[in-house]
C-alpha cells in the first residue's frame, strides 16, 4: 500500500505554550489510522497543521511522498486533504447539494447558477458512497447522522484521498454509528486513508487498522489496533506520572452533607445523576469531553433547565429555576469560560468582585458605596494574592490565573459555601496551576464544599477527595481519592459506554 | 501579598485611552475646532443669541440621546424614543388641556407614561426576548399610531395651561443673572444629564447597566436577576423620554402628534459620535451631550452659512460616518 502522508518531526508552539514535540504520523492508503489522546495531548493540532488550518514551526510534511508546505485549507483541498470536524459547519439553510458546492458552484453565462448540474453532481457523490440522500434535502431536516454524510461526501468532493474526521460520533446514536463505519469501510477499500480522531475505545477496535498515541505534545508510540489490548492503549495515553506530592484525603465521615443532588435529568445529556458532597470535601468530576459533567453544574446552578431532579443544601430541598435562586442557597459556578460566564471583561476588578454582592454595598436610593467596595476588593485582592496593579484595573488585561481568583472573590464575597470550579485551571499556565490548587485545598479546610471538573486527569487526582466520574451523561461511579485510585481506574469508568454495561447488548 | 505591588505602575496614557476618554477628547476637539471654524466664516455665528440658539437646539435631542445612552449602554438598541416623546407630550395635552388638570399633574402624567412605555419595550426584550431592534420599532410605530389616535391628528394646544411654555423657554437663570439669558430647556438637559450620569456612575443600576453590556451571561451567572434590572433601565429610558416630551410641547406650545419620527435616529447619532459602543458596555453621558452639542452647532453653523438644507443632511450623515470611523480605527489600534 502506498503511504499517503508522512509527517516527521513536527513542531508547533503557541504563544507559552509548546503544543508539539517532535511528533510523527504516517498515514497509508485504504487504513483507518486512530489518533489518541487525552483532551489537549496534540491531536486536534496535528491534524490542523495536516489540513492548513495552522502552519507547522518544524519538521517534515510529506503527501505522496513529496515534501509540500501546506498553508491554507484550500491548498489542503488541493492536495486531497479532506477533514470533518468535529462540530459540523454546514450551512442549515441551503440543500445538501449546495452545501457540497459551496463557493464553487457551477455557473451558466452571466453568472448564473446551474442548479440542476449541481444536484446532478450532489447525486453522483451519494451514489459513489451508495448512499441514499436528495441533494435538494435542506441539511437543518436532516439527522445529525445524514449531515455527517453531507460533509463526508463535501470533503469526498474534492476527490479527497485524505479524510481526517474529529470525533464523528460524539453526536451519534448506535444504528447511526454502524452507518458512519459501514461507509467508512468502503471509502476504505477505494484506497482512501482516514484519519479517526476518537475518544471511544469500542470505536477504536471495531473500526481501526492501526493506533497512534499522543500525550502532552509528543509522539508516544504506533500500535496495531487488533493486537494491543485497550488496557494498555489507556495506559499510553496516561502514562505521565503525577509530580505533586500525594493528596491527604481527610476523614470527613461525620461532617455535615451539604449537597446533596439526586435523580438529576435533562434530556440525552443528563441521565439519573445523584450524589452528595460534605462540607470541606472536594469532590472531583472526571470524564472526557461531553460526558455531560459541564450540562450537571449548570443544571444544579439553575443556568440551563432541567427535566427532573431534587437538590438539597444543608439537609433544605431548595428549588432552583435560575442563578439567582442558586446565590441564594449558597452555591456557586465558576465557569470554564471566564471570558464568556464569569467575568464582564470591560470592568474593573473591583466591579467584577462585587458584581454579586452589589445589595452589601448599596445605600438609600440605590447608591453604590465605592469606598467599601474599594476596600473589599483589595482586601481580596491580598488575601487571594491576586496579581494586578490596582482594584481599577480593567480585569481582561489580568492573566488567566489572576481572572481565576478575580471570580473566586466574586463568590467568596457573596458567601457561598458550595462552589463549583469547571476547568478551574484551563488557560492558567502551571505556575498558576499549583497555586489555585493550594486555594481550592485551604477554601475546602475552612469548610466550604468543592467541585471540581476537570478534564485532566492529573489535576483531578491531585485534588479530589472522592472521585465523580460520568460518560455520556451517566455517573458510572464514584471513586475513592488517593493513590489507591489509578487513571486507568478512572478511565475505564469514564469509556464505559451504555452498550457495554448491559450484560447482553454486547457491540454491534 | 507583596507580589501585587510589584507590576508596573498603571500607565495614565492607556488607561485614559482603555476608558473611551480619548474618543471624548476626539469629540471634544471636534466641537471647537467647528466652533473656531464657523466663528472665522462668518461673524453671526459667536454672538449670545445663536449660541443661546444652539444650546436650546439641543436640549430635546440631548435629552431623548441621554435615554437613548442607557439603553445602548446595555447593549441594546432604542427606536421609540422618537415616537414616545410625543406620546408623552399627548398625554400631557390630555391630561392639561383636555382634563384642565393642574400643570404638575400634566408633567408627572408624561413621565410616568414614558416610563411605563419603556417598561413595555423592557418585558418585550428581557422577558420575551425578542431583539431591542425590533421591540422597539413595534414600540415606534405603536406610539405613532397612539399619538394620532388619541389627539384625534390634531395638534393640542397649552393655551390654558399659564406657565406651560415657560418649562421650555423660560429662563431662571437670566431671572437671576440677566446677562446670561440661558433657557429653562437647556438647564433641564443638565439637570437630567447630571443624574443619569450620576446614576452611570454611582448606583447599581449604572454598575448593572454597563456591566449587561460588558457581558450579560456573566451577570446571569452570577446570580443577578438580570431581566429585571433590564426592565428598569428601559423605564428609565422611558421616564426620560417623558421628559423630553413636555420639553417640546412647551417650547412648541402644543403637542404635535405628527412629530417625532426621526428624533430617534438624531439621538442615536448623538450618543454615537459621543464615543459610546453600540455593541455596548462602554459609554458616557459627556460624551453623549458633546455629541449632541456637535450635531446642533453643525445644523445652525451650516445654516449661518445659508448652506441648503440638503445639504446640512448631507454633511451630517458624513459625519457620523466619520466619528464611528475614527472610533473603529481607535480600537484596532488599541488590540
Amino acid at each position: 500500500m502506498a503511504t499517503l502522508v508522512k509527517m516527521t518531526g513536527i513542531e508547533k508552539r503557541f504563544p507559552g505554550v509548546h503544543a508539539l514535540k517532535n511528533v510523527q504520523f504516517e498515514l497509508e492508503a485504504g487504513e483507518v489510522h486512530a489518533l489518541m489522546g487525552e483532551n489537549g495531548a496534540g491531536k486536534s493540532t496535528l491534524m490542523k497543521i495536516l489540513s492548513g488550518i495552522y502552519q507547522r514551526d518544524g519538521g517534515d510534511l510529506q503527501v505522496n511522498g513529496q515534501s509540500v508546505t501546506i498553508d491554507s485549507p484550500r491548498a489542503a483541498q488541493d492536495l486531497g486533504i479532506g477533514i470533518i470536524h468535529q462540530e459540523l459547519s454546514l450551512m442549515n439553510d441551503l440543500t445538501a447539494a449546495q452545501n457540497i458546492f459551496i463557493g464553487r458552484e457551477p455557473r451558466k453565462s452571466f453568472g448564473r447558477l446551474d442548479e440542476a448540474a449541481l444536484n446532478a453532481r450532489a447525486a453522483e457523490i451519494f451514489a459513489s458512497m451508495n448512499l441514499n440522500l436528495e441533494p435538494k434535502a435542506n441539511v437543518g431536516s436532516l439527522t445529525i447522522a445524514k449531515q455527517q454524510m453531507v460533509e463526508i461526501a463535501k470533503a469526498l468532493s474534492y476527490d479527497s484521498r485524505v479524510l481526517i474526521m474529529d470525533e464523528p460520533t460524539a453526536a451519534l446514536n448506535d444504528a447511526e454509528i454502524a452507518e458512519l463505519f459501514v461507509i467508512i469501510n468502503r471509502l476504505k477499500s477505494e484506497g482512501v486513508g482516514i484519519v479517526y480522531i476518537s475518544h471511544k475505545m469500542d470505536e477504536l477496535k471495531r473500526i481501526s487498522d492501526r493506533v497512534t498515541v499522543m500525550r502532552d505534545g509528543e509522539y508516544v508510540a504506533t500500535v496495531g489496533a487488533a493486537d494491543t489490548p485497550i488496557a494498555k492503549i489507556i495506559a499510553m495515553m496516561v502514562g505521565r506520572e503525577v509530580k505533586e506530592e500525594p493528596l491527604e484525603v481527610p476523614n470527613l465521615s461525620n461532617a455535615e452533607v451539604s449537597l446533596e443532588v439526586s435523580d438529576l435529568n435533562r434530556g440525552r445529556e443528563i441521565r439519573d445523576v445523584g450524589f452528595s458532597v460534605r462540607k470541606g470535601e472536594i469532590l472531583g468530576f472526571a470524564g472526557l469531553m461531553g460526558a455531560g459533567r459541564t450540562e450537571v453544574a449548570r443544571a444544579i446552578f439553575g443556568a440551563d433547565p432541567k427535566d427532573s431532579g431534587v437538590i438539597r443544601v444543608h439537609g433544605q430541598e431548595v428549588s432552583i429555576s435560575r442563578p439567582s435562586d442558586a446565590v441564594k442557597a449558597g452555591i456557586g459556578y465558576l465557569s470554564e469560560d471566564r471570558k464568556h460566564f464569569g467575568l464582564a471583561t470591560g470592568m474593573n476588578v473591583r466591579d467584577n468582585i462585587a458584581l454579586a454582592s452589589m445589595d452589601q454595598f448599596t445605600s438609600w436610593g440605590g447608591v453604590l458605596d465605592d469606598e467599601a467596595m474599594r476596600k473589599t476588593a483589595q482586601d481580596y485582592i491580598r488575601k487571594l494574592g491576586i496579581r494586578t496593579p490596582s482594584d481599577t484595573q480593567e480585569v481582561r488585561l489580568l492573566s488567566g490565573g489572576n481572572q481565576q481568583k478575580a471570580v473566586i472573590a466574586k463568590w467568596l464575597l457573596r458567601d457561598c459555601d458550595i462552589l463549583i470550579f469547571d476547568e478551574p485551571t484551563r488557560g492558567i499556565d502551571v505556575g498558576a496551576k499549583s497555586e489555585i490548587y493550594k486555594l481550592l485545598e485551604s477554601l475546602a479546610a475552612e469548610g466550604k464544599t468543592i467541585i471540581v471538573i476537570s478534564s485532566e486527569l492529573p489535576e483531578i487526582m491531585r485534588l479530589s477527595h472522592r472521585i465523580a466520574v460520568m460518560c455520556e451523561g451517566r455517573l458510572t461511579g464514584i471513586l475513592p481519592g488517593g493513590k489507591d485510585t489509578t487513571q486507568e481506574m478512572i478511565m475505564q469508568l469514564a469509556t464505559q459506554r451504555e452498550a457495554a454495561m448491559q450484560p447482553d447488548g454486547g457491540t454491534a | 501579598m507583596s507580589t501585587a505591588q510589584e507590576t508596573k505602575p498603571v500607565n495614565l496614557l492607556s488607561r485614559l485611552i482603555d476608558t473611551g476618554a480619548h474618543q471624548k477628547l476626539l469629540a471634544f476637539a471636534s466641537l471647537v475646532a467647528l466652533l473656531i471654524g464657523f466663528s472665522i466664516a462668518s461673524p453671526n455665528f459667536m454672538q449670545t443669541s445663536n449660541m443661546i440658539a444652539i444650546l436650546q437646539a439641543t436640549s430635546v435631542n440631548g435629552v431623548l440621546a441621554v435615554a437613548v445612552t442607557l439603553v445602548i449602554i446595555t447593549g441594546g438598541i432604542d427606536l421609540s424614543v422618537g415616537t414616545l416623546m410625543t406620546f408623552c407630550a399627548v398625554i400631557a395635552g390630555v391630561v392639561l388641556t383636555y382634563a384642565g388638570l393642574p400643570l404638575p399633574l400634566g408633567v408627572v402624567a408624561a413621565i410616568a407614561a414614558g416610563a411605563f412605555c419603556g417598561l413595555c419595550s423592557g418585558t418585550f426584550v428581557a422577558k420575551m426576548k425578542i431583539p431591542p431592534f425590533i421591540a422597539t420599532l413595534g414600540m415606534m410605530l405603536i406610539l405613532k399610531g397612539l399619538s394620532l389616535v388619541i389627539s384625534g391628528t390634531r395638534p393640542i394646544y397649552f393655551n390654558d395651561t399659564p406657565g406651560f411654555d415657560q418649562i421650555s423657554r423660560g429662563s431662571l437663570i437670566g431671572e437671576i443673572f440677566p446677562a446670561l439669558p440661558i433657557p429653562n430647556g437647556v438647564l433641564i438637559l443638565f439637570i437630567v444629564a447630571l443624574s443619569v450620569a450620576y446614576i452611570l456612575g454611582r448606583t447599581v443600576l449604572g454598575r448593572y447597566t454597563f456591566a449587561l453590556g460588558s457581558n450579560e451571561e456573566a451577570v446571569r451567572l452570577s446570580g443577578v436577576n438580570t431581566d429585571a434590572w433590564k426592565m428598569a433601565i428601559y423605564s428609565l429610558a422611558g421616564g426620560i423620554c417623558g421628559v423630553a416630551g413636555i420639553l417640546i410641547a412647551s417650547r412648541l406650545n402644543s403637542a404635535q402628534p405628527a412629530l417625532g419620527l426621526g428624533y430617534e435616529l438624531e439621538a442615536i447619532a448623538a450618543v454615537v459620535i459621543g464615543g459610546t459602543s453600540l455593541s455596548g458596555g462602554r459609554g458616557t453621558i459627556l460624551g453623549t451631550l458633546i455629541g449632541a452639542l456637535i450635531m446642533a452647532v453643525l445644523t445652525n453653523g451650516l445654516r449661518v452659512l445659508s448652506v441648503a438644507q440638503e445639504w446640512q443632511t448631507v454633511v451630517t450623515g458624513a459625519i457620523i460616518i466619520l466619528a464611528v470611523y475614527a472610533d473603529m480605527v481607535r480600537r484596532k489600534q488599541a488590540k
